[in-house]
């Protein structure tokens, strides 16, 4: 975690998922904001900057909880932030529509002892509920200050900034109200903490950060972080650890069931004593305007077709209507490209490395910057409107299936578009696990870029049946994807899948600011590593078909075609020679370089003649297999990239290519000698 | 009646619930104890998961999980 500047303040924000925390977030960072993840984990994190009176202050968006346990990544990451970070104030934004169960987060953020303020968000929607809440009451009672907002429509941010500058100048009222767990309870509670307090490894390793109460009531609680951490520190005989095992033993004989549930009734009973006296209902059962929604948009016979033409939609406008500034990219890139080419023509390898390597290994990914623009744009506001959590519900019965969960669908079906988004999108997943696998079967789903591919080999070989032979690598794609998947869950990723149990939030109308600012931090994270770890592979490429100097780029005697030449007898079993191992290996920087890479090989010309020359050195089942052999072998250099850079790690980026290769191979090798079995050449 | 039994369009209260320890904590922390009434609002297009409302929010569980909660249904 990123130290805490001594001059600056650091505020945080916490929530449950939907309470409208990212929009709070907007409105006071504005667009000074800085997208990272996590140390260590996959998390996103967001910092920015916002001012309260002349006070500036760092906010920190921490991830959206129902509570602090330690079963989930994001709820220990908010504890572990709250406490060891100790920020100077923790914004809790409440949903004033379904005060109940946030405030059941917000017993546990006082429990944590940091100054607290709420942001009571939506209560316009909580007032056409017929919900009604005494602000200052409520203030009054959980001890601390609470400021309405409703932050769709930016109302009430000058007031909860004067609050948080307030808090930061140590004027604003914090009365440090606790929850009671009851006598029986609080006994145990006392006792652990006594002996907490008194041994003196625990003070010093814990002390700085949690409270011996906290530390407790979260020991009653099973909590397996903080045993884990006792663990390490006093071994499994700690007097603590024994008295814990008395504790839970006496109060299971009271109680009958166990205290972790004891404790959260608990919490909920404070919660129904303050929601009893400060928010008044005046209607029941009330059938809002997002239910009805749902009743067409989740319809048993409504719903697939719904989702389809949603799906549809986003296809057709990221790849229809993006190809329309994609070709203005690529022309910029071609006229930049012979701008740079007509002026900079010596020495000669200057010429070749700009032109070759650089424009052209980054102006090829550069082209793909409008898709994922326009992917971002869709995926933000179907997250924004609620309808991704609708999509996930529809398609959960197939993904479970397969191991995966609901919300996998979509960045697998995005996967046809380009790998680069999709693997984006599977932030949307909370399970690490489902995670991993929708990421590591994503290049399976054959993207656009292996179709000029395609469009060439099959014009070639299969003049007559182009589409079917095309369908097929599609499918292909799609069973191997499945295999994988299972496969993967069965050894690489094994346990109990991820439960769905999933909130539907109510519909909402997505914010123009909110969508901006969420396509603009993804798309640019894709710009900056266009100008990093591309353009270092795209010179690395360029190099080995440059040198040795003097030869001719790219050719038989250069590092690549040597390359070529030795790899030959391992593709020789698939029957092919060392271009189509040079092809490929240009091919790892995007797909469809594949293509030219062969136009330049076979001396160049029309498509026609590069038809003609391409029959000469392929059979149409090794044509077959080498399509094959493309969608399959590892994602390209783009992909690779975002893998590293959304599992965090080169190693699974590794596992990526390593295993794609593994399989592109067994595969390609079983078609080609399936082939010739039936006589195929 | 086990929840995960339950049409759309029934309704009742939970009674106790039989699930994995960290779902089981999961579910109370997302306002699902013991007395939380609930209404069965659908189920998806291919027969699950199914979707609840219950506390004014909507929440959605696979018939899988939601046949390890007891629930009580009021008698016709």
């Amino acid at each position: 975690m990123a130290a805490k500047d001594k001059d600056r303040f650091v505020v945080a924000l916490a929530g449950n998922p939907n309470a409208g925390k990212t929009t709070v977030f907007n409105n006071l960072t504005g667009g000074r904001q800085h997208v990272g993840n996590w140390p260590g984990v996959t998390v996103e994190k967001k910092e920015g900057t916002s001012k309260g009176g002349s006070l500036e202050f760092a906010l920190v968006d921490l991830p959206g909880t129902y509570s602090l346990t330690a079963y989930s990544l994001e709820e220990v990451i908010v504890r572990d932030f709250i406490a060891g970070n100790k920020p100077d104030a923790v914004v809790n934004v409440v949903d004033a529509s379904n005060v109940e169960r946030n405030l059941y987060l917000t017993t546990q953020l006082l429990e944590l002892g940091v100054p607290l303020i709420v942001a009571l968000n939506m209560m316009d929607v909580a007032e056409t509920r017929g919900v009604k809440i005494d602000v200052e009451l409520l203030s009054e009672l959980l001890g601390v200050p609470v400021v309405p907002v409703v932050a769709l429509r930016n109302r009430g941010m000058d007031e909860l900034t004067e609050t948080i500058a307030m808090a930061l100048r140590g004027e604003a009222k914090f009365r440090g109200i606790q929850v009671l767990y009851g006598r029986e309870v609080e006994e145990e509670i006392a006792k652990l903490e006594e002996a907490i307090a008194s041994d003196e490894a625990l003070e010093k390793a814990f002390l700085g950060k949690y409270s011996a109460r906290w530390l407790a009531v979260k020991l009653l609680e099973e909590d397996e972080r903080v045993e884990e951490d006792i663990d390490r520190v006093e071994g499994p005989d700690a007097p603590v650890m024994k008295r814990l095992e008395e504790s839970r033993r006496h109060l299971f004989t009271i109680f009958g069931e166990d205290i972790e549930t004891v404790i959260v009734d608990n919490r909920y009973g404070f919660v129904a004593g303050i929601v009893r006296e400060a928010v008044q209902r005046q209607r029941e059962g009330y059938a809002s305007r997002s239910d009805r929604i749902d009743n067409i948009l989740t319809n048993r016979i409504l719903g697939f077709p719904i989702f389809a033409f949603f799906m549809w939609l986003m296809f057709f406008l990221t790849f229809y209507l993006g190809k329309f500034p994609m070709r203005w990219i690529e022309a910029l890139v071609k006229g930049f490209s012979n701008l740079v080419s007509t002026n900079i023509t010596s020495p000669v390898w200057l010429h070749s490395l700009l032109v070759n390597g650089v424009i052209g290994g980054v102006g090829s990914v550069l082209i793909f910057l409008p898709q994922i623009f326009i992917i971002f744009i869709c995926i933000s506001i179907l997250e924004d409107t609620g309808y991704m959590a609708r999509a996930a519900f529809i398609m959960d019965r197939i993904m479970h299936w397969l191991g995966l969960h609901g919300k996998s669908f979509i960045p697998l079906v995005m996967g046809f578009g380009c790998n680069v988004p999709a693997v984006m999108a599977t932030r949307t997943l909370e399970s690490e696990k489902d995670r991993m696998i929708t990421i590591l079967v994503n290049p399976l789903m054959s993207c656009t870029a292996r179709l000029p591919v395609y469009a060439l080999f099959t014009a070639a070989f299969f003049a007559a049946n182009q589409g079917t032979i095309t369908f097929s690598l599609y499918l292909m794609g799609i069973i191997l994807a499945i295999a994988m998947a299972k496969l993967f869950r069965k050894t690489l990723f094994r346990g109990e899948s991820e439960p769905f149990v999933m909130e539907l939030p109510p519909y909402r109308w997505p914010t123009a600011k909110g969508t901006v600012i969420h396509m603009w931090e993804r798309g640019s994270l894709f710009l900056r590593k266009a100008g990093t770890v591309i353009l270092a592979g795209s010179v690395i490429i360029w190099l080995l078909a440059y040198l040795p100097w003097g030869v001719a780029y790219g050719s038989s005697a250069s590092i690549a075609g040597k390359i070529g030449h030795f790899f030959e007898p391992l593709v020789k079993p698939l029957g092919f020679d060392w271009r189509a191992v040079v092809a490929l290996l240009f091919g790892f920087v995007a797909k469809e370089i594949v293509v030219s890479t062969f136009g330049a090989l076979l001396g160049g010309g029309t498509r026609a003649t590069i038809s003609t020359k391409l029959q000469a050195i392929f059979t149409p089942l090794t044509a077959y297999t080498f399509m094959a052999f493309t969608l399959l072998y590892t994602p390209c250099l783009a992909t690779v990239a975002v893998i590293r850079k959304e599992t965090g790690s080169w190693k699974w980026a590794a596992f990526a290519v390593g295993y794609s290769l593994v399989l592109a191979w067994l595969v390609a090798f079983f078609i080609y000698r399936v082939g010739l079995l039936f006589g195929g050449k | 009646m086990r929840l995960g039994d339950l049409e759309p369009g029934a309704t009742g209260t939970i009674e106790k619930m039989e699930c994995r320890r960290q779902l089981r904590r999961r579910l109370m922390d997302m306002g699902v104890v013991c007395g939380t009434s609930f209404s069965v609002e659908r189920v998806a297009p291919l027969g699950d998961p199914m979707e609840l409302k219950l506390n004014g929010f909507n929440l959605s569980l696979r018939k899988e999980e939601a046949g390890d909660i007891w629930v009580e249904v009021p008698c016709e």
